[in-house]
């Protein structure tokens, strides 16, 4: 019962959703959008979408400059 | 490489386009790299206009202060190269309505400046115009430490990517690292034209 996150292995939880997730990983980056098994999560469903078992989660953060 | 060979990578990069969103640092930078490298179709898509404070790493010159970037950059790639087709929108790129610009392009080019504008740009692009080959960067400030840089590939998203970069508010914006990574973004666009399997 295990997800796999930025490479790293973390611990599943039932019905976590994606914001805690984050929160609970101490992803705490104001910008990033992820990926579940290489379907892209939008931010405004972070807070519905549940994680799944097994799930790879791949979270990027966009920093300013260009 | 033989001339044949030759040959089909210049026609097939010729009949390219690539849109490229923000013509600052990241997105001048990438367009004279694609026009050189003969790319014959660009989609330019800015609001901005040239400032003094740009010629430390964006593709402009003194003269061109004051002009529109859309039009300071034609007038470069048509130096380089007059034929070829440049489409420019002076438009501010707005939640909504992003992926306007983009819908006939074969590559997009993300070259903007905020971090909050870049997810949203990321985010629209895959969203509305799935299976679209996307590039971007992330983490373009500081200097001196190139090999932090590396690509992230999700599927057709490509990501120039330093995770340990801080931001422009926290960083310089340098000419040679700014570059550097608006090439490595006109590269991965090239391989993207190309084919993955192009053998080289």
């Amino acid at each position: 019962m295990t997800i796999e996150v930025n490479g790293r292995t973390v611990e599943w939880k039932n019905n976590e959703t994606v914001t805690r997730l984050l929160k609970r990983i101490g992803y705490v980056f104001p910008l990033v959008f992820v990926k579940i098994n290489d379907s892209v999560i939008p931010r405004k469903d972070f807070l519905h979408v549940t994680i799944p078992d097994k799930a790879v989660i791949k979270v990027i953060h966009m920093i300013s400059g260009g | 490489m033989n001339i044949q060979e030759k040959n089909r990578i210049r026609k097939k990069v010729q009949g390219a386009c690539v849109g490229i969103a923000g013509i600052g640092g990241l997105g001048s930078n990438a367009a004279v790299a694609l026009a050189r490298a003969g790319v014959g179709h660009l989609v330019l898509v800015d609001f901005d206009v040239v400032e003094e404070d740009n010629l430390d790493r964006q593709y402009y010159f003194h003269d061109q202060i004051g002009k529109l970037k859309s039009d300071a950059l034609t007038e470069t790639l048509h130096r380089i190269n007059p034929s070829l087709d440049c489409i420019t929108h002076q438009v501010k790129l707005e939640r909504g309505s992003m992926e306007i610009p983009f819908k006939d392009v074969d590559v997009v080019l993300e070259g903007l400046d905020n971090a909050e504008t870049k997810a949203t740009f990321i985010e629209e692009i895959l969203l509305k115009l799935p299976g679209k080959p996307l590039v971007a960067a992330s983490g373009v400030a500081g200097y001196g430490k190139p090999d932090r840089i590396s690509t992230l590939q999700m599927g057709n998203f490509y990501l120039c990517y330093d995770e340990k970069a801080k931001s422009s508010e926290e960083d310089v914006l340098i000419a040679s690292h700014v570059a550097l990574m608006a090439n490595w973004e006109a590269d991965l666009a090239l391989r993207i034209i190309l084919g993955e399997h192009h053998d080289h």
